[in-house]
């Protein structure tokens, strides 16, 4: 098989015709979580987390992600013809979060609605579906969210980086797009290192095992792939974006495929907001699609546990700069911040025992 | 359980949308078919844009049953951009001071934490200071 | 229409009553009403309540309380108005009598707290509101208070304490009635320390809801026993008005249309004017209540009720005896009772049986009460002057 061949290739070219991010306003510094959990003396992973409010879950933040891709698309609801939500932290187990967010931008009722779950790539995953329901001609938009309230348990690891937020992205054709979607790779493997069984409030992980089998070996699998079906090179992108689960991992998968840390930087969000999981990478390519200039290569990689990677090649077209100052801004989000304790913390996330 | 009740008024929770009279073109929320300022018929569904001002609010520390989880919580009539006064809670506040007269803009949000972990969920509009 | 005789009148403590039921209540006021009356065989009660199905889980209110007074066969239907029950109650007992369809009314007020905790009682009072567009954000009848009074003193930046005289006034008068829930006066300074409910309304501006049941026995002057006791006291004037349920829903938030309509129509009807009265039993849920009906009334301009409570003119001494047997404030407030109580207190003072508080020659009262910020004004205009 070629390298092209392995590429998901839609019959028309795509791309990003919107895009919103969302963070809510709280912080969890990670100190917080170290000084309850082991009197100070643990690593830190990142500096501090984002927590939602107590009125705010998977839905209400997609909605308000989904608003400002929609004001910065300007297109009517009524055009999409799907609003697909990828999390692993969906409000209800069954029923979809996606025809409360359709319903409340006003995409109803001539609309596919959907949420998708493969851990953290989720809502890449929804980006590709989307890619491939308008590259095929079936719909001229289509609405993919990828947004997460993840929680680790009291104490964990996890707890120090499950944040909250992500983003959403307005998928149309080529023409009309701020930012041109030129190649999409996945790969993925039955790779066990994080999981979450039917009815557990926490999710479990491999510790160690969540490094080189899994996050590793897939982002820089999917991210070579693409590379090389595209013939490009890491020089030849003004930026990358990884999945970021602390600060260290996309750091370091960006060194090993030759990105230099100034092309890391824009997107690299986990330390002031946390990972947030199905939204982490995206919300990294929000940060950068913020500031970027027409012309700019934008590589971003996802990794889902379980567990594979989607590689896209992005390119910035001449209508970013006058379509990215209708809606707020990642960093305005991120800069909106109220620091809570570990109480605070407790409380807002209903870890305190009421029965 | 009240599904019907929130499931009929889901597009004025989750969206402010509410009427347009056509002969007077005063805008209506919560919609209510006959105008207010004409008394002529307005069924026209409008879709509000969120913007409005804090006209009054004040601060709920013992909560009503259904809302003990919320508490302390802020709530306010706020005068639309459009013209109607709609009451709601205020969100994400935190620290900052609420004024009458404050900028606030319309978001989604969960209208009670749900107590009953088997409930549907409720969304509604609350207000919040203009973000960016 | 006949001429219409209050001609009995019984009432309960208000208070929490533990060990009473609400059946026990209801019949502890019929009974106070009717011996009062002297005897006479009532033909139908209406019964004024308003939460008796959420807070005692009891519909059907009407016929359980004629049926336990020994009173079945009879007339008997609840009148619910929210907080203007009492005095919705009084309207049709009024119009029965009027009309001639019926010779002897019975009108009770009855309401039981405390069943539930304040959390359920402040939930069940909020079905009164607006629950779709009000109760369901959060909104209480105490926030909703809140913010009238927040914005009165955006508007109009009354002077610090501008309300005190409201519960001062109440308290003060509260002293003198054995009825009343507290019977202690408060100083000013006790308002202005006391803590906030729901900023700006401090714990002096609310009035305690509370457990109690009042009754009045209506009929024609022609049919008064040979042998009644007391001077007579008539009903000469009797309305009721309404406004948009939800506050957010009127022009201007702070004018208290139906309060205003419903005085000057009971007024028109008795042929006098607001400010002819000896005594206004107003409805001081609130204080900021009270402060929008005095200007509801004509009696201040807009953004002046509030002074009217400065240097004792609402006192029983003062220019405008308000609240005379303590207001829903002292005496508490016992939710579709308050309308019969407030009717019943100033039938006291027109009987000259109001004791301490007794306001010397008084002969024309004005009793108003409200269900939620006015959205029902009821309206009644008593004399004890004789029918020209």
């Amino acid at each position: 098989m070629t390298e092209q061949g392995k590429l998901l290739t839609s019959t028309q070219a795509v791309g990003i015709v919107g895009y919103g991010a969302y963070v809510p306003r709280y912080r969890l510094p990670a100190s917080e979580v170290a000084r309850v959990w082991t009197e100070g003396t643990a690593g830190l992973p990142i500096v501090e987390k984002s927590v939602p409010g107590q009125d705010e879950d998977v839905a209400t933040m997609s909605v308000e992600a989904a608003r400002n891709a929609m004001k910065r698309a300007g297109i009517d609801p009524k055009d999409l013809r799907a609003v697909w939500i990828g999390s692993e932290s969906h409000p209800y187990a069954v029923k979809p979060t996606s025809t409360i967010v359709a319903e409340a931008i006003g995409a109803v009722p001539n609309t596919q609605a959907a949420d998708w779950e493969f851990a953290c790539k989720a809502g890449t995953e929804a980006m590709v579906a989307a890619m491939g329901l308008v590259g095929s001609g079936m719909a001229r938009y289509a609405m993919a969210i990828g947004m997460d309230t993840a929680q680790g348990r009291p104490g964990d690891a996890l707890e120090y980086t499950a944040g909250a937020g992500g983003a959403a992205f307005v998928i149309g054709g080529a023409d009309e797009s701020l930012a041109v979607i030129e190649a999409t790779y996945s790969y993925v493997t039955d790779t066990p290192d994080f999981w979450r069984r039917e009815g557990q409030k926490y999710p479990e992980h491999g510790h160690r095992f969540t490094g080189e089998p899994a996050y590793f070996h897939h982002i820089t699998s999917a991210a070579e792939a693409v590379m090389q079906a595209t013939d490009t090179k890491p020089e030849d992108y003004q930026y990358a974006v990884f999945h970021q689960p602390n600060t260290k991992f996309p750091q370091r998968a960006g060194q090993m495929l030759g990105f230099k840390p100034e092309q890391i930087e824009t997107g690299l969000l986990v330390p002031m907001i946390g990972n947030t999981y199905s939204g982490a990478a995206i919300i990294g390519l929000t940060a950068i699609l913020d500031v970027a200039q027409p012309g700019d290569r934008i590589l971003l990689t996802s990794f889902g546990s379980g567990a594979g990677s989607d590689s896209m090649v992005l390119r910035v077209t001449e209508q970013l700069a006058e379509r990215r100052d209708r809606a707020t801004k990642t960093r305005e989000y991120i800069d909106r911040r109220t620091q809570i304790d570990y109480a605070q913390y407790v409380r807002m996330r209903g870890k305190l025992t009421m029965k | 359980m009240d599904i019907p009740r929130h499931w009929r008024l889901k597009k004025q929770r989750y969206a402010l949308v509410g009427e347009v009279c056509g002969h007077c073109e005063a805008k209506v929320f919560p919609p209510r078919d006959i105008c207010p300022e004409c008394g002529e018929e307005a069924k026209t569904l409008y879709q509000f844009s969120g913007k409005g001002e804090v006209y009054s609010y004040t601060t709920v520390y013992e909560a009503p049953a259904g809302f003990e989880e919320s508490a302390p919580y802020t709530i306010a009539m706020v005068k639309l951009a459009e013209g109607p006064l709609v009451t709601a809670q205020l969100t994400d506040l935190e620290t900052r001071e609420v004024k009458v007269g404050m900028p606030v803009e319309m978001v989604t949000r969960k209208l009670r934490n749900a107590t009953d972990e088997r409930g549907m969920l409720v969304y509604g509009y609350k207000f919040r200071p203009v973000v960016g | 229409m006949h001429e219409v005789i209050i001609a009995g009148i019984g009432q309960t403590e208000v208070g929490e009553h533990w060990d009473i039921s609400l059946r026990e209540l209801a019949f502890y006021a019929l009974e106070a009403a009717r011996n009062d009356a002297g005897g006479l065989r009532p033909q139908a009660l209406y019964v004024g309540n308003m939460l008796s199905a959420a807070l005692s889980h009891q519909s059907h209110l009407a016929t359980l309380l004629a049926d336990f007074a020994g009173l079945q066969g009879i007339e008997a239907i609840t009148v619910e108005a929210a907080g203007a029950s009492g005095g919705a109650a009084l309207r049709q007992g009024y119009l029965a009598v009027a009309s001639g369809a019926v010779d002897v009314a019975l009108v009770l007020g009855v309401e039981k707290m405390s069943e539930q905790t304040v959390f359920n009682v402040e939930a069940a009072a909020a079905t009164g509101l607006d629950v779709d567009y009000e109760a369901e954000h959060g909104l209480t009848l105490t926030a909703q208070a809140a913010l009238l009074m927040q914005r009165y003193l955006h508007e109009f930046s009354p002077t610090a304490g501008a309300f005190a005289g409201f519960p001062v006034t109440a308290h003060a008068n509260g002293a003198g009635n054995k009825y009343a829930m507290f019977q202690k006066a408060i100083k000013p300074e006790t308002y202005l320390r006391a803590g906030f409910v729901s900023e700006p309304l401090n714990m002096f501006d609310v009035a305690p809801n509370a457990d109690g049941a009042a009754a009045l026995v209506l009929t024609r002057p022609d049919l008064l026993p040979a042998d009644f006791g007391h001077v007579p006291v008539r009903i000469i004037g009797s309305a009721v008005a309404t406004d948009t349920l939800a506050l957010h829903d009127r022009p201007d938030p702070l004018v208290f249309h139906a309060a205003r309509l419903s005085i000057e129509r009971a007024c028109a009807q008795a042929g006098i004017k607001p400010e002819d009265v000896n005594l206004f039993e107003l409805y001081d849920a609130f204080s900021v209540y009270a402060a929008l009906t005095l200007e509801a009334a004509g009696l201040a301009g807009r953004g002046e009720g509030w002074k009217w409570a400065e240097n004792g003119a609402l006192s029983l001494q003062g220019k405008l005896p308000i609240s005379t047997m303590g207001g829903l404030k002292a005496r508490g407030n016992p939710g579709g009772a308050t309308g019969v109580y407030q009717a019943l207190e100033a039938t006291q003072q027109l009987r000259g049986q109001a004791g301490p508080n007794q306001i010397p020659e008084a002969s024309l009262a004005l009793v108003q009460c409200l269900g939620g910020p006015a959205s029902t004004a009821v309206s009644h205009v008593l004399t004890n002057r004789p029918a020209a």
